[in-house]
């Protein structure tokens, strides 16, 4: 694929299909001249300088670059950017705040060993906290239903599982 | 990617109207979730997108109606997956869009879009050196000869084995769904089961849509075999895959009776397929292992399988066997 992201600093975006755009990311409001073929993980990852959500796959297969947009898990490599428009985009860098107590799920998956080279964890992360929003984390069986959008090339699933499995109830008494 | 015009019409009229206006090579976009891949594959190379995600009439959708199930062409798979109408009293509806994607793909992609989503043929995504006449027409296809494992065993031709991959369509042919699609001239409605063709010769056209045809709403007409329905899918993982084959079906039974039933299958075909035939062997005789193996083979008897694909007849007789006793066992605990 081609970088859509490298031409889109400044001089090189095409004013007749260049859009301006308002994203909320994390809270904070963001103004941007976007070309319409970038991706919102290309935006969050080389304009907005956020290089939590991952690529994988670039195709909506693997998860690593899941990221909330309006609360619900969505894959933001499959979203243009533009779509984002008057959206709240979350990324695992709003989870917590800089200095603060971890998420829940973020201290659960360090708990339960539910990773190994972590290049998966922030789409894991951001995926499985959607997962219990939804309510469907009430038993393994479920949660591995729920997160098989999520793939882990390390194998740590068995300690995914039992991250959510904790977390689940610690989120819920928290909300 | 190739570089496009990007536009948000705020109303269907005026989606229609842009599309009509911006010629051959405009596409409309909803999830995005096939469209953006494939023009991140130079697959499609639109020369205007518009996108439909601000019409606000199209999202809605509606299971509690007394004669149809209407579904806003824009409602997202996971909302409808998870409607509580539509889990008690048309499981097979339900389970067809929670066991299609994933979470994150169901949040996005809408239910016009996935009935419209293109095969995962790997030589259609993939293109040069490999030959297709989906992508390319006139330029062979590679699948014939090729690795087609994953391949249409029903409704193929000499130009194309690529397999319809949705699921949705599948259950929704088991209903005698319909859409409504708004193009330049006004309103039509097309049976579902005629909106996709075989391939045929000209395999790089999929449905009897015009590229100015946009579908506004799905309608499922209420029946009373909805409650004992079943998708069955049969993959390579037990989540997250395209099905190597799958079965919608639906019963209407009086004890071990069977009194109606529907029968599509997925997977293993070039359109949403569904099987009359194996229908009507089964109408009228007791549901048994025996009757259900008949009528799954009578369904994959056309079967034309390529030098990887064999094995999927068998599965899919399987597969839809399976999904009647699953059905069948609904049809008791009404």
């Amino acid at each position: 694929m081609e970088n859509g992201d490298r031409r889109e600093s400044g001089a090189n975006l095409d004013p007749i299909t260049a859009l301006p755009t308002q994203i909320m990311v994390n809270g904070t409001a963001h103004t941007l001249t976007l070309d319409p073929r970038s991706s919102l993980l290309d935006v969050l990852r080389e304009k907005l300088g956020l290089t939590g959500a991952k690529k994988g796959c670039d195709h909506g297969q693997c998860g690593a670059c899941t990221v909330h947009v309006d609360g619900r898990r969505v894959a933001s490599c499959l979203t243009p950017a533009v779509q984002a428009q008057s959206r709240q985009v979350t990324t695992i860098e709003g989870l917590s705040t800089e200095g603060g107590d971890l998420h829940p799920m973020q201290q659960a998956f360090i708990d339960h060993d539910a990773l190994q080279c972590g290049y998966c964890t922030p789409g894991q992360i951001m995926a499985a906290v959607a997962c219990v929003h939804e309510g469907h984390a009430t038993s393994p069986e479920q949660i591995r239903e729920y997160m098989s959008g999520n793939i882990c090339r390390c194998g740590a699933y068995v300690g995914i599982v039992a991250a959510i499995m904790y977390a689940a109830p610690k989120m819920r008494r928290a909300s | 990617m190739h570089r496009f015009v990007y536009t948000r019409p705020a109303s269907a009229a005026d989606a229609v109207r842009a599309i009509a206006g911006a010629g051959p090579g405009a596409r409309f976009l909803a999830g995005g979730t096939t469209l953006y891949d494939l023009m991140k594959l130079n697959v499609e190379t639109p020369s205007n997108v518009i996108d439909i995600n601000s019409l606000p009439e199209l999202n809605a959708f509606d299971t509690s109606g007394s004669t149809e199930l209407v579904f806003g062409a824009l409602a997202r798979m996971s909302d409808v997956a998870a409607d509580p109408g539509l889990i008690h009293d048309y499981p097979a509806l339900s389970e067809s869009l929670w066991r299609a994607a994933s979470q994150q793909l169901r949040n996005m992609a809408s239910l016009g879009g996935n009935l419209l989503q293109r095969t995962r043929c790997a030589y259609f995504r993939g293109g040069q050196p490999f030959a297709c006449n989906k992508r390319e027409p006139g330029s062979g296809c590679a699948a014939q000869e090729g690795i087609n494992r994953g391949h249409a065993l029903l409704g193929g031709s000499d130009a194309c084995i690529a397999v319809y991959p949705g699921d949705f369509a599948v259950a929704l042919v088991a209903f005698d769904a319909e859409i409504d699609v708004l193009g330049p001239n006004g309103e039509r409605t097309i049976a579902l089961e005629e909106l996709h063709r075989e391939p045929g010769s000209t395999p790089n056209v999929e449905t009897v849509l015009e590229p100015s045809d946009l579908i506004i709403r799905i309608r499922v007409p209420v029946t009373s075999l909805g409650r004992a329905s079943a998708y069955h899918k049969i993959r390579d993982r037990e989540s997250y895959a395209f099905a190597l084959a799958s079965a919608a079906v639906a019963l209407q039974m009086s004890g071990d009776t069977v009194l109606d039933a529907r029968i599509a299958i997925g997977g293993v075909a070039t359109r949403p397929w569904r099987a009359r035939q194996a229908e009507r062997t089964l109408i009228g005789r007791a549901l048994t292992s025996d009757t259900a193996r008949s009528a799954g083979e009578t369904a994959l008897q056309g079967a034309r399988p390529g030098n990887a694909n064999r094995f999927r007849i068998e599965l899919a007789v399987r597969t839809i066997v399976d999904a009647l006793m699953i059905a069948k066992r609904r049809a008791s605990c009404r």
